[in-house]
């Protein structure tokens, strides 16, 4: 379903609307202090910009309920925002302080909360998080509680090989995953089209056997409404999703590269199409807001940030002493993760085992033979399809590609009979 | 009672510790109606159910990162490599994501990676790793590797208890091999700590998993030539029971280690420097090293008899230590 179309089944409440603009200007100023900051040279290490991409991080992550988890990837500072993440988090960890989430053990958006916010940290390797996420969901499942989960990947990282393993395992175990893909057309300074040669990377669900969806990556409702609707469609037991939004990565890979080898055409085409720009507009034209309602929005950043800014710089560097703890996880306090069970025990266990959780498909198609016959290919467990018979005069004289035996062959991909199945 | 074999000890450890708790689930490839490649979890599904004795695709990766992510949830997953050698395959995120995840953003990730491990029964250059020092040098894990049923049963459900990543070899040449009498009621053996096999005065032969039952050969054959060796059994090798290795050698004065790993790079270089470092004054001759030879695991009997350590190389190499 395209999106606007589900955006006019959605119905945006006012605070809804104002709450995705919100945290994109939100998202874009926490990222302009922290330009700042680095010229300043009181960004320890690299800055990543999401410039341009804020729709994307905001929209997607709004989706989310509370109880679901995420881990956002460099460019997704807005995923953390809407999740509850203050800035300060964000500014101390860039500052490597100690009041940082990880104390300056690391830096970026490399921090995560797995008791209150469910959040995961992201690591520098790309694609890790696919199958960590799938994991969460297949243990929310197990413990009854009706998560969802969602990471982000690149089109850079969508080559790597945990890529597929991930959407795989995440696919084969029906799990409640949404991942996003950001095709911002550029992997550090190589485009997208020299790294695989299709025009949409969600083609590649269709190879998992699982759904997908594109969106305009600039469009803030489009991304939303989408995202709303696969993690529903994930949590009502449909199996995980892939989302590929289309943007652009308007800066370098990060504050040291000028990104020359960027078409000046390519940025000057996605700069006339801000995502806050655009949707300013559309709220302007719809009266969802006013010059007046904007300056509130934007005193209430200012005095929050000045705030958080202030906090940060004031923090103190981690004591050095501190480098050689935490290693490992020891005490008695050092593990507080108990499992949430949110079903009964013994439903997991037989003979009262009560989830179904994995695909089941109703065949496995057909292969060409020398003499070009079909060859089936079906499981014991389901009935094989009927074959229409080679000499018969629908498939007499006619390439058996056309055959209508043929058109019935796409395997149905069905919900799971796990339990019969075995 | 019976002997149990080590395989069956694992099995036991498994069985037991899921139907104790809830949060301790099984993941790999086969693990389930197969129940493992050498049958460790054989009547696990039927017992625990698919739920918690999950199948997967071929993807180590996707494997270990799938037990990372329950493990945050508050589950207690053992992720199995049904070799331990396709442990390289998921190298990135165990080490980059798993082992730091504490140390870094303060997220325990208690899973236990099991699989058997090591030569001997011809496996050939991709089923006989001996990959542990591979992780040794990764900060973050905690690394075992049993050499008897009672430790194998014991140190597993000390592991799958353990608050952090486990790496947990299983050496395959014992698995029906190595056999002892368990006790009925629950128990546990802790991690990282060493246990004397056999006491000695002459020298101290320090192993672990298949080569400790080879050094206890070489011990009793050394003893006939009133040669008293003691020989420890690491079980642990992160952490290193460096105290129960260090009170030894004060005693001995002579140090040999044996290991089925590869020469270079093996744990006998980093026992060698913590001696070197520890008790330099109480060393009366050169740590002697009795190990793979550097290559990949050879394929023919004779060429991987020629590669491994055996019981008249660890003979010969310790009662030339003894001479010091």
């Amino acid at each position: 379903m395209p999106a606007t179309e589900t955006a006019a089944k959605l119905k945006l409440s006012r605070k809804q609307y104002l709450d995705l603009y919100y945290f994109m200007r939100l998202n874009r100023e926490v990222e302009d202090t922290m330009t700042r900051l680095f010229r300043q040279n009181k960004i320890v290490g690299g800055l990543y910009s999401s410039l341009g991409q804020e729709a994307i991080s905001v929209g997607s992550a709004y989706a989310l309920e509370k109880k679901d988890w995420m881990a956002p990837m460099i460019r997704n500072i807005g995923a953390l925002l809407v999740k509850g993440v203050p800035p300060r988090d964000i500014f101390t960890q860039h500052m490597a302080k100690y009041t940082s989430p990880t104390k300056g053990k690391d830096g970026t958006s490399h921090f995560g909360d797995l008791e209150n916010l469910h959040i995961v940290s992201p690591i520098s390797m790309l694609g890790d998080l696919i199958p960590v996420l799938t994991g969460v969901a297949m243990a929310g499942r197990y413990l009854g509680q009706k998560i969802v989960s969602m990471t982000w990947i690149g089109d850079g990282g969508s080559s790597t090989g945990v890529f597929h393993e991930g959407l795989n395992l995440a696919a084969s175990q029906k799990a409640a995953f949404v991942l996003i893909l950001e095709n911002n057309q550029w992997a550090y300074s190589t485009p997208v089209r020299r790294q695989v040669p299709i025009e949409n990377l969600a083609d590649r669900a269709k190879a998992y056997g699982i759904a997908s969806y594109i969106v305009d990556g600039n469009d803030v409702v489009a991304v939303y409404s989408t995202a709303k609707e696969a993690v529903e469609r994930a949590r009502a037991g449909e199996g995980p999703i892939l989302i590929e939004a289309k943007t652009f990565r308007r800066r370098g890979h990060a504050q040291h590269d000028p990104a020359e080898y960027v078409p000046k055409e390519q940025r000057e085409f996605w700069e006339k199409r801000d995502p806050i720009t655009l949707y300013e507009k559309f709220l302007l034209a719809q009266r969802l807001l006013d010059a007046k309602g904007k300056k509130e929005i934007e005193d209430k950043m200012t005095a929050l940030l000045e705030k958080e800014r202030e906090f940060a710089e004031n923090s103190p560097m981690p004591p050095p002493e501190l480098a050689s703890t935490g290693v490992y996880c020891t005490g008695d306090d050092c593990h507080k993760i108990q499992p949430k069970w949110e079903r009964p025990i013994e439903e997991v266990s037989p003979p009262k085992s009560s989830v179904e959780p994995v695909w089941t498909v109703e065949g496995f198609g057909r292969g060409k033979s020398s003499s070009r016959e079909n060859a089936l290919i079906h499981f014991g467990d389901t009935q094989p399809a009927v074959e229409a018979p080679v000499n018969s005069p629908k498939s007499s004289g006619k390439p058996v590609a056309k055959s209508p035996a043929h058109k019935a062959a796409p395997a149905k991909v069905s919900a799971a009979r796990g339990k019969a199945r075995r | 009672m019976a002997p149990v074999t080590f395989l069956e000890a694992i099995r036991q450890a498994m069985f037991e510790e899921m139907a104790a708790d809830p949060s301790v689930v099984l993941i790999g490839e086969d693990v389930g109606v197969y129940g493992g490649a050498f049958k460790t979890s054989e009547g696990l599904l039927e017992k625990f159910g698919w739920e918690r004795v999950i199948d997967t695709p071929i993807s180590e990766s996707a494997i270990i990162g799938a037990a990372c992510g329950m493990s945050y949830l508050g589950l207690r997953p053992i992720a199995e490599m049904q070799f331990i050698d396709f442990i390289a395959c998921c190298f990135n995120q165990l080490t980059n994501f798993v082992a730091r995840g504490h140390y870094l953003w303060n997220a325990p990730a208690p899973i236990v990676v099991r699989g058997p491990a090591g030569a001997g029964v011809h496996g050939g250059p991709f089923h006989s790793l001996s990959p542990e020092m591979y992780f040794l040098h990764t900060p973050g894990f905690k690394i075992v590797y049993p050499s008897t049923p009672y430790d194998a049963k014991g140190l597993l459900k000390a592991s799958i208890r353990d608050n952090n990543p486990v790496l947990f070899f299983e050496h395959k040449f014992l698995y029906r091999r190595s056999k002892e009498e368990l006790p009925e009621t629950d128990y546990i053996v802790p991690l990282g700590k060493a246990a004397v096999r056999r006491e000695g005065k002459h020298l101290t032969i320090l192993s672990y998993a298949a080569m400790m039952h080879t050094s206890l050969e070489a011990a009793a054959a050394l003893a006939k030539e009133r040669i008293e060796a003691e020989v420890i059994d690491l079980r642990t090798l992160l952490p290193l029971d460096e105290e129960t290795i260090l009170q030894s050698v004060r005693k001995t004065n002579r140090c040999l280690v044996v290991h089925e790993d590869t020469k270079t790079g093996g744990i006998a270089g980093e026992i060698a420097a913590i001696l070197f470092e520890k008790a330099f004054h109480d060393l009366d001759g050169p740590l002697v090293r009795v190990a793979s030879l550097d290559t990949p695991v050879p394929y023919a009997p004779t060429l991987e008899e020629a590669f491994l350590p055996n019981t008249q190389k660890v003979f010969a190499a310790a009662k030339d230590l003894a001479r010091f």
